[in-house]
């Protein structure tokens, strides 16, 4: 066991990791961070993504070790100061783009990240983007939708019919 | 306009907040004081017989607690099954045990076989490798006509055969629909396979066993679809605890889609483990696992022959089916190629005469049972898969076909002759709301554009019924299930007013918690903030049977009515004291009830306020307090319906399918929440559009499942499905419940696979290919282009 130290969510927080210790395992079991989820264990899901330096990763795919000293993000440091929603939490919620909400922690992250990278994405450029990223329950549709929205852009015509 | 927070509003779910902010509480997020780690070693053959188990290395390793095998489990019952099936000739299933771990046997790959408690998970998975197996290979049956043949191997030694049952229904009607088919004028027939699929919500299977030996008392927590179900199975039949010293929990549960239905060995495991040591024991399943253990869905291999008149009118329906249903029974797998089925094989059309036969298998593979819509899309694919070819066959356009053997809107209620009566309905509606919203009567100018780019374009129709809302109890138990199907509710008022309501109903994923308020909100007229919903625990929500089978809001939303009106009937009583009148002229309007006719009125807290310091009350006649609690138990299920359209472009170069538009027009009869309606059907569709082009669970002839994880099986990503087009404004309300709602859940999984393969089939016929008639799921781009290219 060696000891870990990160900046999580801007606060410095420590835990004993193996050698084999996953970043994933390490966020949930010794930081308590249970907003990240595991999915799989081939790291194709994506429900583990954090950002690790400003950079969106699968934490599964991280060896907590490798990573000492890092800055990282997780799912509950994506609110706004006062606790409200950020605008792409909002839109998610806005636009319907979760149901059983295990999949949202990852799907927000990287959506975040892909808006970081390119703030006006095409509907292709959305769905491209995250192709890394599982969902089992929306479809898919309304999680493009929120991700558009949050973006700026008009969504009107993608909207269901009534 | 519906008022916002009320019945028909696409009001924003509470609980998203939660989830948008990594504050969800998934059972693998509960971690108890002094809990230790289960780890499964699981069998890596198909089929083999456990000649010794040497664990003595491996409990020497640091951190281990105990290890648990099959002889721990002496006088322990097995895992149950809840549904006996009755074959044609009358006689029982053959229902074989399903130890909780393995007993002389392994049946599957992913059998359990031995459990490792350590300190940490880590400790546990070491030591499982240190376990001495020595388990000698038996041959492994994986086709089930294989299984059937008469030197096949006996998955089950005890058994006289590999056939779980041979089921016929209607079977007096047998002799009929054969003489219907020697007089047909034309007989469309169709061998289809209807592949295994494997679930997959999003968040794997946990349970965390939990024991306090003071008070006797043993609490599980698991991720499952209905607590109650697995309180009774495991409580009754497995480890033998009352229901009163055995609490289960399910919090927020990541997805269901049916594989969360049933109860597990490591659910009893968990908490037999936890009394013997009286510590908590966690296990969580890793993906990899949950390929070999969530119970699989579908695997249906079929025959199915439409008889038509010399007018191109459906005469008769006869199938054969042969069913997988894997190494064990899992808990409702018998019911899902049979009443879940067979019942479903008229579809929206008048055939008059319907034979369906159904052989159940048993083979080394993992048991199979409910996965989203469970045997309504087995039903609806042949159906909607035959009906095309006949049109094809007859050139007579799919949906004249379709039309003119539907059930007319004026013929409500119907009976079919496979013994369900459906209420309401209206298919010509959505065919021309389907047939409108996707511009069908521009396709051919589409198709045109397309073959100028080189690619074949189709258009592809599906309409679809489904049995929602199971079920009466009484009917259900004729048929040979071991459980009711009712639901219950308790609307709990406290004395300023608040609401907490508590359901049978479980929630993960569907919105609960915000639909459930809308409904209470509405039919009291206060904000649908002031009503709180508690599901997912036994411990404080009265018996139900959760979520399934798209049954929460018309059986659960139902009961919740019940009670509600039970509590408005009380509530009525009390302000009628209140404001000295009598209770006839007392309306209830915007949380406010007035006298008629008068200014006199009191709020809606000043009642409850009453009903709990009842100062000011009839204490003569009523109890104080406000709280009801209501069972609901159908009278007959609900039929949703709808028109399909899928629209494809197939590379000819290639046979790679792509979806260019998807259209759904539902009838779901009322509709509480538009928004959560329309994510419901979205869903639905991607699971479908999956089974249809992307998934398949795969064995290979030894019982080696290939498909064992996401690099293998390919689930529907965000660049492999379409924006979707759904409608619900055709509403025929159901006629036999409050709400008059019918279950959105599982249409999209139903209806969209016909429709897609009706597409691709359109396609590749359009484009010349006359020779393809029939191409099996998943349409992959090698089985494409293979099916163009065949001589």
């Amino acid at each position: 066991m060696t000891k870990v130290t990160l900046t999580v969510n801007g606060r410095s927080m420590s835990g004993q990791a193996e050698g084999r210790t996953l970043l994933s395992s390490f966020l949930r079991e010794e930081l308590g961070l249970t907003g990240t989820h595991v999915g799989c264990d081939t790291s194709q899901c994506g429900a583990c993504v954090v950002h690790v330096d400003g950079q969106a990763v699968k934490s599964c795919t991280v060896l907590a070790q490798d990573v000492e000293g890092a800055n990282v993000t997780t799912i509950e440091g994506m609110a706004n100061a006062d606790g409200s929603l950020n605008t792409l939490q909002q839109a998610f919620q806005d636009h319907h783009g979760l149901q059983c909400g295990f999949c949202t922690p990852g799907m927000v992250m990287a959506a975040s990240s892909l808006l970081a990278e390119n703030p006006k994405p095409t509907e292709a450029e959305v769905r491209h983007y995250l192709e890394g990223n599982i969902c089992r329950c929306t479809g898919y549709h309304n999680i493009v939708k929120a991700v558009m929205a949050a973006s700026g852009q008009d969504v009107s015509d993608t909207v269901a019919a009534e | 306009m519906p008022k916002d927070g009320g019945i028909g509003a696409s009001t924003k779910r509470r609980e998203d907040v939660r989830f948008l902010t990594g504050n969800g509480r998934y059972t693998d997020d509960i971690n108890l004081r002094g809990q230790a780690h289960a780890f499964f070693l699981r069998s890596q053959v198909a089929h083999g017989k456990i000649n010794t188990i040497d664990t003595s290395a491996a409990e020497a390793m640091d951190g281990v607690i105990r290890i648990f095998t099959a002889k721990d489990f002496e006088g322990v019952g097995g895992v149950p099954c809840g549904w006996l099936i009755t074959d044609k000739h009358g006689q029982p299933m053959q229902e074989p045990k399903h130890p909780v771990l393995a007993e002389g046997k392994v049946r599957h790959v992913g059998d359990p076989i031995a459990v490792v408690i350590a300190e940490t998970l880590d400790q546990a998975r070491d030591a499982a490798e240190a376990i001495d197996l020595d388990i000698e290979d038996l041959p492994a049956v994986v086709d089930m006509k294989a299984a059937l043949s008469a030197d096949a191997p006996k998955v089950h030694d005890e058994l006289s055969s590999n056939l779980c049952y041979d089921w016929g229904f209607v079977e007096e009607n047998k002799a009929a629909v054969d003489e219907a088919f020697a007089s047909a004028a034309h007989v469309t027939s169709l061998e289809l396979v209807n592949q295994r699929l494997i679930a997959n919500p999003m968040e794997p299977r946990v349970a965390v066993g939990d024991y306090d030996p003071w008070n006797d008392n043993s609490t599980l927590y698991t991720t499952s679809q209905n607590p109650h179900v697995i309180r009774l199975l495991m409580g009754a039949f497995v480890l033998g605890i009352p229901e009163h010293k055995l609490r289960v929990v399910a919090p927020d549960v990541g997805g269901g889609f049916g594989a969360k239905i049933f109860h597990y060995a490591e659910e009893a495991f968990c908490t037999f483990a936890a009394r013997q040591l009286k510590r908590p024991v966690k296990w969580t399943s890793s993906r990899s696992e949950a390929f070999m253990s969530d119970a699989h869905g579908r695997d249906h291999v079929t025959k199915i022959e439409l008889a038509l008149d010399a007018e191109n009118n459906f005469t008769a329906i006869r199938t054969e089916t042969y069913a997988n249903m894997g190494a064990y029974l899992s808990t409702f797998a018998p019911s899902v190629p049979t009443w879940l089925h067979g019942t479903l094989m008229a579809g929206n059309y008048r055939t008059p005469l319907i034979y369906v036969n159904v052989k159940a298998v048993f083979t080394n593979t993992v048991p199979v049972d409910a996965y989203r819509g469970a045997g309504r899309p087995e039903a609806t694919f042949q159906l909607e898969r035959v009906v095309d070819k006949a049109a094809r066959e007859l050139g007579v356009d799919p949906v004249e076909l379709r039309r003119q053997n539907f059930i007319k809107a004026d013929q409500f209620p119907y009976a079919t002759p496979v013994a369900v009566e459906y209420d309401t309905g209206n298919y010509d509606a959505t065919m021309d709301k389907m047939l409108e919203l996707s511009d069908y009567a521009g396709f051919a100018a589409r198709a045109e554009e397309s073959k100028k780019r080189g690619k074949l374009r189709g258009f592809g129709i599906a309409h679809y019924i489904e049995a929602c809302g199971i079920a009466p109890s009484n009917l259900v138990g004729q048929l040979g299930a071991r459980a009711g199907l009712y639901e219950s509710a308790t609307v709990r008022v406290n004395a300023t007013g608040s609401i907490s309501i508590y359901t049978g109903s479980h929630s993960h994923g569907q919105g609960h918690e915000t639909t459930f308020a809308q409904v209470v909100a509405d039919m009291i007229g206060i904000d649908a903030g002031q009503v709180e919903i508690n599901h997912g625990d036994t411990a404080n929500t009265p018996m139900g049977m959760g979520t399934y089978g798209s049954r929460s809001l018309a059986v659960g939303g139902s009961a919740l009515v019940k009670a509600t009106n039970k509590v408005i009937n009380k509530a009525k009583k009390i302000a009628a004291h209140l404001l000295e009148a009598s209770e006839a002229d007392i309306e209830l309007a915007d949380g406010k009830f007035t006298v008629a006719g008068t200014d006199k009125s009191v709020d809606w807290a000043g009642v409850t306020l009453a009903a709990y310091v009842p100062h000011n009350y009839p204490l003569e006649s009523m109890e104080p307090g406000l709280e009801e609690t209501a069972f609901y138990d159908p009278s007959n299920f609900t039929y949703p319906s709808g028109a399909y359209g899928c629209e494809v472009e197939v590379d000819p170069d290639t046979g790679e399918v792509e979806i260019i538009g998807f259209t759904a027009a539902d009838d779901f009869g009322n509709v509480v929440n538009p928004m959560i309606v329309e994510g419901q059907v979205h869903g639905g569709l991607a699971q479908g559009i999956g089974q249809a082009l992307l998934e398949r669970c795969v064995y290979d002839a030894d019982g080696q499942l290939v498909s064992g994880s996401y690099m293998d099986y390919a689930m529907p990503r965000a660049d492999n499905v379409p924006n979707y087009t759904v409608d619900h404004s055709c509403v025929t309300p159901c006629t036999h419940n409050p709400l008059g709602v019918k279950g959105c859940g599982e249409a999209g999984a139903i209806g969209s696979p016909p429709a897609v393969i009706n597409a691709v089939i359109d396609a590749l016929q359009r484009g010349g290919h006359s020779h393809v008639t029939h191409i099996d799921m998943p349409a992959s781009p090698s089985r494409v282009w293979a099916a163009m290219n065949a001589k």
